[in-house]
């Protein structure tokens, strides 16, 4: 190629020299990286999924925007204990439990189903969960995740009054829209609904609206720091509630979630937290809580 | 007159594409033994492409593509060990040594450097280049250590890999009988 620039040279104009310089240069000197550049259309052409926005299908009492994949089966056990402020004779809470367990299973990639015992009321709970668009970059592109949550919970205590299964039951309806911003640091806004069909007198209303918040922030590896806040827009008025709050840190171990946490929630289920919580965080009426989860893969993975 | 030669001389100096071929069919394995259970993952969306007149080759394999048998070994390889979002990419750029055109050698090694997890290393494989009919088959299979490329286990991890991982690769180039390879 050198050759034959040298033999033209002389009937060329120089503006023709400059020209031809800008293409011989690239061919020649950079002729192996070249290589790795006719590859890079055909391996960038791929949809990336931003990973790991969350690690748990939930934050602390709420929901994620996570979802199990395709045949794998959760395990999950909450537990939240009495009130740090009930001092030594409760043994500062630890006395008291309330439980949770649950099962979630991938029936999709994005579509969940879970069940649940509680024995906050002696609840039973279900839901199912629809991540309907996935934080990708690459190919295709969408800035956030947004998964659609329903829940429905049958208590089978009656705590006043002789009430039908169906009169006990409450829903709840969210909407999470999550985002994962660079590697560390995941915020989640998840705006919804709760209807009940029994509230505490005829005055109050039975839906109620709430818009919660959530993060999670990553240390290391294994590490996470967590967050959530439930704001209830139009709360029961015939008692006294709060919102629920909780600040937690995530550990990974593989096939374990361990999420440990202080919340001021007693119950574990939508409904009852968001709707339910008669403690105030800010009061001391901090409860020390866990969930720990457990992925099994019981069917065939999606291709 | 003089626009024509400069159109020649341009087209001459982007070294004829027949030249460099890129792969068509591509397999890509990983395999670490592990306590609890062996550990393997494939890829299929890895791409090469080689010069056939010089045996200069690069390989390109976006690392999210790998696909394990369970969707949390994946997600734990994406996000805790490879930082694919970070290193999206591992790539090898190099030359076969003693490379001829259409002439197979079962014993190739080739040199060049290999880059993972966003560190770039000299790299040295032993592999074998199969001549067929209207294709070139490059196999190869080398052991890597996760520490030479700065890839760090968990240390609470249940499920640890090995140290050293073993990578096979199968790429596959298709030859056109009438292109002339000239020196």
């Amino acid at each position: 190629m050198k050759m034959l620039a040298l033999k033209s040279k002389a009937v060329w104009q120089a503006s023709n020299l400059l020209l031809a310089c800008m293409f011989l240069l690239p061919a020649s000197s950079f002729a192996q990286a070249g290589l790795l550049d006719m590859l890079k259309d055909e391996t960038d052409s791929l949809i990336n999924y931003t990973n790991a926005a969350f690690k748990g299908t939930h934050i602390i009492n709420g929901h994620s925007t996570k979802t199990k994949s395709k045949g794998e089966l959760d395990f999950l056990i909450y537990h939240r204990f009495g009130t740090i402020n009930s001092g030594i004779e409760d043994f500062f809470g630890l006395d008291q439990a309330n439980m949770r367990l649950g099962f979630e299973y991938g029936i999709t990639d994005v579509i969940n189903v879970g069940i649940g015992r509680s024995s906050y009321k002696k609840t039973y709970d279900g839901f199912l969960k629809w991540k309907f668009l996935r934080q990708k970059s690459g190919k295709e592109k969408a800035p956030v995740s947004i998964t659609w949550l329903s829940t429905i919970t049958i208590p089978t205590v009656n705590i006043t009054e002789d009430l039908t299964t169906l009169e006990r039951m409450g829903f709840a309806n969210q909407l999470m829209v999550s985002r994962k911003f660079g590697e560390k640091l995941t915020l989640q806004l998840m705006p919804g609904l709760v209807h009940l069909n029994t509230v505490p007198t005829k005055s109050d209303n039975n839906n109620v609206l709430y818009l919660g918040g959530a993060y999670r922030y990553k240390l290391n590896q294994s590490f996470a720091l967590t967050g959530e806040y439930y704001y209830q827009i139009n709360p029961i008025a015939s008692v006294k509630t709060y919102d629920a709050i909780g600040f937690g840190v995530d550990i990974e171990t593989g096939g374990h979630v361990f999420q440990l946490h202080i919340t001021n929630a007693r119950p574990t289920f939508e409904n009852g937290f968001i709707t339910g919580t008669t403690d105030n965080f800010w009061d001391g009426d901090i409860r020390f809580g866990f969930n720990i989860s457990r992925t099994f893969q019981v069917g065939k993975k999606e291709e | 007159m003089k626009n024509l030669i400069l159109v020649a001389l341009i087209l001459a100096s982007q070294a004829s594409p027949a030249q460099k071929i890129v792969s068509v069919k591509s397999k890509t394995t990983f395999f670490s033994s592990a306590v609890l259970e062996d550990i393997t993952a494939t890829t299929t969306k890895g791409k090469s492409v080689i010069n056939l007149l010089n045996g200069e080759i690069a390989f390109s394999i976006p690392i999210n593509s790998f696909k394990f048998a369970k969707s949390l070994m994946q997600e734990h390889f994406n996000e805790k060990y490879m930082e694919s979002e970070k290193f999206p990419k591992a790539t090898f750029l190099g030359r076969i040594n003693n490379w001829e055109h259409k002439k197979s050698l079962p014993e190739a090694v080739a040199t060049g450097n290999l880059m993972i997890h966003g560190v770039s290393k000299q790299f040295s494989t032993k592999g074998a280049v199969i001549f067929k009919k209207d294709k070139l088959i490059i196999e190869a299979k080398f052991n890597i250590r996760l520490e030479d490329f700065g890839v760090e286990v968990p240390s609470i991890m249940f499920q640890k890999i090995a140290e050293e991982v073993e990578i096979t690769v199968t790429y596959e180039y298709p030859i056109y009988e009438n292109v002339s390879i000239e020196k």
